[in-house]
């Protein structure tokens, strides 16, 4: 008797929604061939070297240098994003004020700008002839050709991933719940510590993996503003780069698996906290 | 009848308008970045010169960019039927993709090089930081900007100059002469991409008191900014010989190797040298180079064969994964 029920049950469960054979499909097609497929390639071109081979591509001095630089960076810039993003969200969301249609058009800007032209902008910005640069060159600070220039690259591409991913699940908060906090004696800070912000964490640990994981992966603003120098300033797709102009193939394969790796890891990490972070909210 | 007459002759005339059309050549000559200006000019020679002699019309496409990323696309299937780089290690990588035979660059005069040019320094006017010679790249205080060896094919001829001078200098003490380099590159502060990218970082970032860069591109810098700017030309330089060689794979499936074989050629012919001559290079016939003499100041030249025994043993010593380029960094 039960188990005809079950049986019934899960038969139904099914057909709630109809398609779900047709869209799996599509899904399971359009991602082996935009994104399974050229990741296996990287990793097919580099497994036609020998593990020792593998290894020394990989850890050489300059690359394990420049997974620092890029990892490190991404993660300072991803956070420094996940704080003034939250900000600008909350004032797009929350308040209404002149020009804020205007404001809000401009967060979106480094998605559609080339990151090459965001480069020589932001270069020419903050070289030492540059508008801003030169009020940093005079106290010993460069902005333009060292980590900072990273960082503040990094930061700019990343923006946008924050603001997004906060803005709708800002809008969708019950100000009710704030303001029944607030009705049973809740201070401004208890309110925003223990009803806003754990509503939020989760949007803001998703917009910082995005943001995060789009640093990792940029070039094309990089190389104009970094300066390029190995062990200081040199990115690892830049490393890749190198490898590639000198015909080395399987290395420089072999230095993007072990990106492609660490990202995927990074990510999986991250999404394990945005469910746990779910939970307690 | 007349209706006839009138019938045939347009056929007939159709007929020479089709036969003149049909054979139409196009040639894709994919070449590295500043020769730019020289081969539009070119091109224009050329297709008159080869229209005169068989009555073929030629049309082109032309692609510039980093000359091993050129040299890359022709390996991973870009059709070119010329290929005019700045290195010849760049064609030689095609030549071992099994593009074209190994012995190319015995195939024309001068090596496969119908214009040459050199390295020299641009420094800013009045050169305040008074700079002469290589040795001066590496005081204190001086920067110096050129772009990354790894990824620039200027770059490379960049680091082989420096290290013919300070071989030459130190009477072929070798160690001296990794350590004059290695100060050399602690002076450069940005090791852009390319050679447009450091052209840039100087004129524009007006970072840097000297840049390193082709001859060619320096006159013309000068001709364009002369008042901001000034070359200064070391004592010893090399002679870099930027190569040109047909792509026989490709030249014989598109059924074109006898127009791109005269298009080479024609380089060396007095319009082609006058014209390398004209957009700054160092035409490699002697006579035509001699009309230009004005523009070329005298100073000793060393080939990258006579010091450093050709492209595949400098590439293996200086810029190969670990090699002496990637030392000076870790030391």
């Amino acid at each position: 008797m039960s188990e005809i029920m079950t049986k019934k049950r899960r038969r139904a469960r099914r057909h709630v929604l109809p398609g779900f054979g047709l869209s799996m499909g599509i899904t399971v097609t359009y991602l082996t061939l935009l994104v399974l497929i050229p990741l296996s390639a990287i990793f097919i071109r580099s497994s036609g070297m020998g593990w020792g081979e593998f290894w020394a591509a990989v850890t050489g001095r300059q690359v394990v240098a420049s997974y620092k630089i890029t990892f490190g960076i991404s993660f300072l810039a991803a956070t420094a994003n996940a704080f003034f993003g939250f900000i600008v969200a909350w004032i797009l969301t929350r308040y209404r004020f002149p020009g804020r249609r205007f404001f809000d058009a401009l967060v979106d800007l480094p998605f559609a700008l080339p990151t090459a032209v965001a480069g020589i902008a932001l270069t020419s910005l903050y070289a030492r002839n540059g508008w801003l640069g030169q009020f940093f060159h005079p106290l010993g600070i460069e902005t333009a050709y060292s980590q900072v220039g990273i960082f503040i690259a990094l930061t700019f591409i990343g923006l946008p991933f924050v603001v997004r991913t906060l803005q709708p699940v800002l809008e969708d908060l019950d100000t009710e719940v704030e303001e029944a906090g607030a009705s049973l004696g809740a201070g401004r800070a208890r309110v925003f510590g223990q009803i806003i912000f754990p509503a939020l964490l989760p949007a803001i640990l998703t917009g910082f993996a995005l943001a995060f994981a789009r640093a990792i992966g940029e070039y094309g603003s990089i190389i104009f503003i970094s300066g390029n120098i190995p062990l200081r300033t040199e990115i690892t797709p830049l490393v890749i780069v190198k490898f590639l102009e000198n015909y080395q193939i399987a290395q420089a394969t072999a230095v993007a698996s072990v990106m492609l790796v660490a990202s995927f890891l990074l990510l999986f990490v991250i999404n394990l906290l945005q469910r746990w972070a779910e939970k307690q909210s | 009848m007349k209706n006839h007459l009138h019938l045939a002759l347009t056929t007939a005339a159709l007929l020479a308008v089709t036969a003149s059309l049909a054979p139409a050549a196009n040639l894709l000559n994919v070449s590295y970045d500043p020769t730019r200006e020289f081969y539009t000019e070119f091109n224009q020679a050329f297709a008159r010169h080869w229209k005169e002699k068989t009555g073929q019309d030629v049309s082109f496409n032309q692609s510039h960019g980093g000359s091993s990323k050129q040299a890359r696309a022709v390996i991973d299937g870009l059709e070119a039927d010329i290929v005019t780089l700045a290195l010849a290690a760049d064609v030689n990588a095609i030549a071992k993709a099994g593009l074209l035979p190994a012995d190319w660059q015995q195939r024309l005069p001068a090596n496969s090089a119908p214009y040459q040019s050199t390295l020299a320094f641009l420094v800013r006017k009045g050169n305040p930081k008074n700079i002469k010679d290589w040795d001066d790249l590496v005081r204190p205080g001086v920067e110096v900007i050129t772009p990354n060896p790894k990824t620039s094919g200027v770059a490379r001829w960049n680091f082989l100059a420096a290290w013919g001078w300070a071989l030459d200098h130190f009477k072929g003490d070798e160690a001296a002469t990794q350590d004059f380099i290695k100060k050399l590159y602690a002076n450069v502060p940005v090791l852009d991409a390319g050679a447009r990218g450091a052209s840039t970082t100087f004129t524009e970032r007006q970072i840097g008191d000297v840049l390193i860069n082709w001859e060619n591109e320096l006159l013309l810098a000068v001709k364009e900014q002369g008042d901001a700017y000034e070359i200064v030309t070391p004592s010893l330089s090399i002679l870099a010989e930027p190569t040109v060689a047909v792509v026989d794979t490709n030249v014989d499936k598109k059924k074109t190797r006898e127009v791109a074989t005269a298009y080479l050629e024609y380089l060396y012919s007095d319009e082609g040298q006058n014209l390398a001559g004209k957009h700054f290079y160092r035409p490699s016939n002697p006579e035509v180079l001699a009309k230009f003499k004005a523009q070329y100041p005298d100073l000793k030249l060393f080939t990258i064969d006579e010091v450093f025994g050709g492209w595949d043993p400098a590439t293996k010593k200086f810029f190969e994964d670990g090699a002496i380029f990637d030392q000076i960094y870790l030391q």
